[in-house]
């Protein structure tokens, strides 16, 4: 919402420099996101109390130096010598008179006139003027010099309004109203400043001129200047009676309907005064009509539809038109102003007549009612809509205007009434024209303004801090609410009478933390004092999942590996890249987005493994290794409700070299199966999980001989490999073996213990022994590992294995497994014979179960 | 004799001199002190000797053994520390090579971020609750008090899914009644961190998802002036002790009266600076007194409790605090801006 300060002015006394203005404002929830000058300055320096933080609102535009830039008279249009399209004014400026160059297309008629019947009155520039480049595209500063143009001295200049900053035109000079005062500075007479107010969806109210003057007093102290007879007019002409009539089918949809008639009125250019504050606002005057529509709008909040009434008589054959609202059937078609053919919903309103639809009730008008030259009698309409039907359909239709806006936002239907008043009374101030007398209005559904009852206790309660009941009636009357206090033993209560001109105060308990807020935001924010709790402390509890999933980040992160966070959302083609080629799809159907902003990314995932796998692909080149995992949800379509199943996974993917290359000897060789399992060991006794179990399986993702599953109790938790060639091949990756696994992190963290034992550091030395043995070929090393613990007993404190070899005396299918056991008691230091002992008990176990055989 | 000893104990000590290696310092000790050399030789004759000369000379060669003794040990010592000195000599490194590469780990910048609010709001007696990313209408919006096409809904661009109802949630609020209907009737403070979703053109500002963190205290007298302090003290934590805050009126549909906390910029001390657009500020966070609409909803009453509510953005405290401009390194997960962390 632009707001030019000179419209405010008419409404409201300003009080306080515009940047503080500005500030109070922004305080307040009308948020000045931008200040442009069009002629005013502001005090440089800096702004707020102490120097500092004030600074909210960023400024624009141009300063009219006072000195440089005045109201002058041209008394005569001569022509150029040596130009036809140049002219010669002769200009006084209230000091001396000057010869003034231009090339003004407005100006063109008046040449060789002689001396003007009555003077022009223009803005003038005086040499040295700092003014914008008329001739250059935006807004480029230039400093006036002197020139010779086509043999003729120049070195002033009479300004358009692209050259003062008011708009882009250039067309022509401006030519002021025949009241300004010659030799004033141009800024004292127009200057100008424009605030753009963001609205939000809660201060409809102040997306008019009207509004946020009804803030700023309330803001400054001032009193809101609303004329007794602001909306009033003066009707000359005939009843309305009998000339229109109006039906509302849905009153739910369509509260109130008002319209008046004026006749003869003459359409043509609205006046400077007006014209230039539609600019500064952000539209385009038009004509006088239209203009004065928008002009309304903008000043009231109010947006009002201008039907030529005589179209309306001959689509009603020579009758008198019957305004009908209702909504549209299914399929009904519209072409509205913009030209566009519209296929309508059927919650959409329309204002129609007997002979069919008119206009989009609320959102825009039609072209075949639309105003013209030729209109002479206007019927026009204020009307009050349903907001949230009215947003539907500008979404159904995705159809902007002004009044779409407004209404979409919640117009009181009190204001269609005034509208219509005060756009008559102006259309004849500008237009001529007779008033009939009288209004049709219908008004099925009359506002209810809530009354709340206030107690200067409940505002205490809220905001912590008392505020006396004067000062609460203050602010609200400066609001203009109503308030009636009552002293009841318990203390003063407020009756609040909400306004006719709001829709956003709710009733009873909502209309009281409605009335707080307003309270608190014109007492100011600032002035609430900050307070540390004193209210109980709720029940301390920990959060088992979270502290658990940090813990597993940091356990990655110990072992060299970086975290990424990837995007929720994917496409089931990225994700079947996971797999080799072929293998059939997953049971579980994604879950779409039905507007997915990129379509590469229109399901959530199911794989984390895929995300993982896609971070490799961006960093493969960029570095010789690569560790990182990711935390996060995999969302399954659920049977059971519309919701899916959110699953908490990790994922880890390894792939290069072993280690990081220096000038010195590393380990570069490429990271295997191994060096993957190695991580996930890590984090299993990291997380002091227990009863683990790795078995050899296929998945599709993984080389058949290169891929296991990870179980705890009887619980799978998950799969981890080498990625099969079929997969890498799918992505852009070099060769190489690429590790990495996707784990059920929910269950895993459930899994792991709250609580674990230390065992105690021995105190005896142990005695430590190798032990190998030959198996066949299929037998596992967990097996093996696992026998010598279980014969071993408590003796055996540790069993770590340090050599696999296989060779052709071994046999084929055979191979040996080298343990390094220690052997150990807590009590004593143990003998050969007690090592013997156990030792026997472990061979002859592993022959039983595996036929091993000791290797010599 | 004693001439002979005398003569025995120069010529050792001479010939240690020229010792200079550990086997020609094993050879004068067999030379001099061994078996066969010839202070040994006194000692074996000295049962030969008379009573009157024996104890005489035993006592003189036993000093001069001790003496040889010591310097044999003395040598020996200086020979070590000798041989040390040129080892450690030959051992001195260019100690300006650079060092063994190792392959730190490290935590996402989010991850990070998130993990200090959480630790700032822990100290405070927030704890922290989670809850779904897919989330159905009502408790996105309805719940919260934004009805189907209120104007309101115009400040979420809201990804819908296929399924009539389920969209994804474009904040973390909906836990607020999640976390309310659970806890009621005891009194909450919670934060409640999470990825949040936008239909929106990715740009170097805005993203299609990002975390919120948002908070909640619920209880028989929380106030404004609460709301305030606990904020406050939250940016005075994560941004510098020195740093002031203000709160300007703003509209959420779900808190009454809603605030936004600005933050003096930390980066100009408030004076104007790029990252502030000139205005010396930074936007925080949005914040307000719980709507009674949404108190009821989660099962308390407005009558007998108040609380208030937050929310705030870590991408957007990290983008601040690391200078990142770009929105979109957070999920490209490219390594060359993850290792910076």
């Amino acid at each position: 919402m632009k707001v030019p300060i000179s419209w405010l002015r008419d409404f409201v006394d300003i009080t306080l420099p515009l940047d503080e203005l500005a500030h109070r404002l922004t305080m307040a929830g009308l948020e000045v996101e931008e200040m442009t000058l069009v002629g005013l300055s502001i005090p440089s320096g800096p702004l707020g109390a102490d120097g500092r933080g004030s600074l909210d609102t960023k400024i624009s535009g141009l300063s009219w130096e006072a000195d440089k830039i005045v109201v002058a008279a041209v008394s005569e249009v001569m022509p150029h010598p040596n130009a036809d399209r140049l002219v010669l004014c002769k200009l006084y400026d209230g000091e001396r008179e000057h010869i003034v160059l231009t090339g003004a297309p407005n100006l063109q008629h008046l040449k060789g006139t002689g001396p003007l019947p009555q003077p022009l009155k223009v803005p003038y520039a005086r040499l040295g003027a700092r003014i914008y480049d008329g001739h250059q595209p935006g807004q480029v500063l230039t400093t006036l010099k002197p020139a010779k143009i086509r043999g003729i001295e120049s070195y002033s200049m009479i300004c358009s309004e692209k050259e003062l900053g008011i708009s882009e035109e250039h067309d022509g000079i401006i030519i002021l109203d025949d009241e300004a005062p010659v030799g004033l500075p141009l800024a004292d007479y127009i200057g100008d400043a424009v605030f753009d107010i963001a609205i939000l969806p809660s201060t409809a109210r102040t997306a008019s001129i009207l509004g946020v003057a009804r803030e700023v007093a309330a803001i400054t102290g001032q009193p809101l200047r609303l004329m007794p007879g602001f909306f009033s007019y003066s009707a000359e002409g005939p009843s309305i009676e009998g000339k229109a009539s109006i039906q509302i089918t849905t009153p739910e949809l369509n509260p109130r309907f008002v319209l008046g008639l004026i006749q003869d009125l003459k359409i043509g250019p609205s006046p400077y005064w007006m014209q230039r504050r539609l600019k500064l606002a952000g539209m385009r005057p038009i004509n006088n009509l239209v203009d004065i529509t928008n002009y309304v709008m903008l000043e009231i909040g109010q947006p009002l539809h201008a039907f030529d009434y005589d179209v309306l008589v001959q689509r009603a054959g020579g009758k008198a038109p019957t305004i009908i609202t209702r909504t549209a059937e299914a399929g009904e078609r519209l072409t509205t102003l913009d030209g566009v053919e519209r296929t309508l919903n059927d919650f959409s309103v329309l204002v129609c007549d007997t002979a069919g639809a008119l206009s989009i009730a609320g959102v825009m008008g039609g072209a075949e009612s639309e105003v013209s030259d030729q209109t002479r009698n206007i019927l026009l309409e204020g009307a009050a809509w349903n907001y949230i039907n009215t947003r539907r359909t500008m979404g159904a239709q995705k159809l902007q205007s002004e009044a779409a806006y407004r209404f979409s936002r919640g117009v009181h239907p009190a204001m269609a009434e005034r509208g219509v008043r005060r756009g008559l009374e102006l259309m004849r101030l500008l237009g001529g024209g007779a008033i009939c007398q009288g209004l049709v209005d219908h008004y099925p559904l009359p506002a209810s303004d809530p009354k709340i009852t206030l107690t200067p206790a409940e505002v205490e309660r809220l905001l912590g801090v008392p505020v006396p009941v004067e000062q609460i009636v203050k602010i609200l009357e400066s609001l203009e609410f109503a308030c009636q206090v009552t002293q009841t033993p318990e203390g003063a209560s407020i009756l609040v009478q909400t306004p006719d001109h709001r829709l956003d105060i709710g009733n009873d308990l909502i209309g009281k933390a409605d009335l707080i807020e307003e309270i608190a935001r014109i007492y100011g924010y600032d002035r609430i004092p900050e307070t540390r709790m004193a209210d109980a402390l709720p029940p301390q509890r920990n959060n088992p999942s979270l502290e658990r999933e940090e813990r597993v980040r940091d356990l990655l992160v110990e072992m060299g590996l970086t975290e990424i966070v990837s995007y929720r959302l994917t496409h089931p083609d990225r994700e079947a890249r996971r797999v080799a080629p072929g293998t059939p799809p997953e049971d579980k159907p994604y879950l779409y987005l039905a507007n997915p902003m990129a379509s590469d990314r229109n399901v959530l995932r199911h794989s984390l493994l895929s995300s993982v796998l896609e971070a490799v692909e961006r960093n493969i080149r960029l570095r010789p290794r690569l560790a990182l995992f990711e935390i996060g949800p995999v969302f399954m379509s659920s049977e059971e409700g519309t919701l899916p199943d959110e699953m908490q996974r990790l994922a880890i993917v390894m792939t290069g070299e072993r280690d990081l290359a220096g000038w010195q000897k590393a380990d570069t060789e490429p990271m295997d199966f191994y060096d993957l399992k190695g991580v996930l060991e890590g984090l299993l006794s990291g997380m002091h999980l227990s009863a683990l179990r790795i078995e050899a399986v296929e998945h599709p993702s993984f080389h058949p001989g290169k891929c296991a599953r990870l179980w705890i109790g009887g619980q799978p938790l998950g799969v981890f490999g080498e990625l099969h060639p079929l997969v890498s091949e799918r992505y852009d990756f070099p060769a190489g073996a690429v590790l990495a696994a996707e784990l059920d992190l929910t269950s895993l963290l459930a899994l792991a213990p709250e609580r674990y034992e230390m065992s105690s550091v021995p105190a005896f030395p142990p005695v430590l022994e190798d032990l190998a043995v030959v198996v066949d070929e299929i037998v596992p090393a967990d097996r093996v590992a696992e026998l010598i613990r279980q014969a071993g007993g408590r003796t055996v404190t540790e069993v770590r294995l340090f050599d696999v070899y296989r060779s052709e005396q071994l046999g084929t299918e055979k191979k040996s497994l080298a343990y390094s056991l220690a052997y150990q008691a807590p009590d004593r230091t143990l003998t050969d014979k007690d090592v013997a002992q156990v030792r026997q008990k472990i061979i002859r176990r592993l022959e039983q179960e595996t036929g091993a055989k000791l290797r010599s | 004799m004693l001439t002979q000893l005398e003569q025995i104990e120069k010529a050792a000590l001479d010939a240690l001199k020229n010792v200079q290696d550990e086997a020609s310092l094993e050879q004068w000790r067999i030379a001099h002190l061994g078996r066969s050399a010839p202070l040994m030789q006194v000692f074996d004759q000295l049962g030969k000797l008379s009573k009157e000369e024996r104890p005489l000379i035993g006592r003189r060669a036993n000093e001069v053994k001790r003496g040889l003794d010591n310097a044999l040990a003395e040598q020996s010592e200086a020979m070590r520390q000798a041989a040390l000195a040129r080892t450690l000599t030959a051992e001195r490194l260019d100690v300006t090579l650079p060092g063994r590469p190792i392959g730190r780990g490290r935590l996402h910048p989010s991850t990070q971020i998130l993990r200090q609010i959480y630790r700032i709001f822990a100290d405070m007696g927030f704890q922290i609750y989670r809850s779904r990313e897919v989330e159905s209408d009502e408790y996105n919006f309805e719940m919260l008090n934004i009805p189907a096409h209120h104007p309101a809904r115009d400040m979420w661009d809201t990804f819908h899914t296929t399924a009539p109802g389920v969209l994804l949630r474009t904040h973390t609020s909906p836990g607020q009644i999640h976390v309310m209907r659970e806890y009621y009737p005891q009194p909450i403070r919670v934060i409640l961190p999470g990825m949040c979703f936008r239909y929106e053109q990715i740009s170097a500002r805005k993203e299609t998802q990002f975390n919120q963190v948002e908070g909640l205290a619920v209880g028989h007298h929380i106030t404004f002036g609460d709301l305030k302090g606990t904020l406050s003290d939250f940016a005075r934590r994560m941004f510098g002790e020195q740093v002031r805050t203000r709160f300007r009126t703003s509209y959420f549909p779900f808190t009454e009266p809603s605030a936004e906390m600005d933050v003096e910029c930390f980066l100009c001390g408030g004076k104007g600076c790029g990252v502030c657009s000139g205005t010396g500020w930074l936007e925080i966070l949005g914040c307000g007194m719980v709507h009674p609409t949404v108190l009821r909803n989660g099962g308390y009453d407005p009558l007998k409790f108040s609380g208030f509510a937050f929310g705030m953005g870590p991408e957007r405290i990290a983008m601040l605090r690391y200078k990142i401009e770009d929105i979109r390194y957070f999920w490209a997960n490219d390594v060359r801006f993850l290792e910076q962390f």
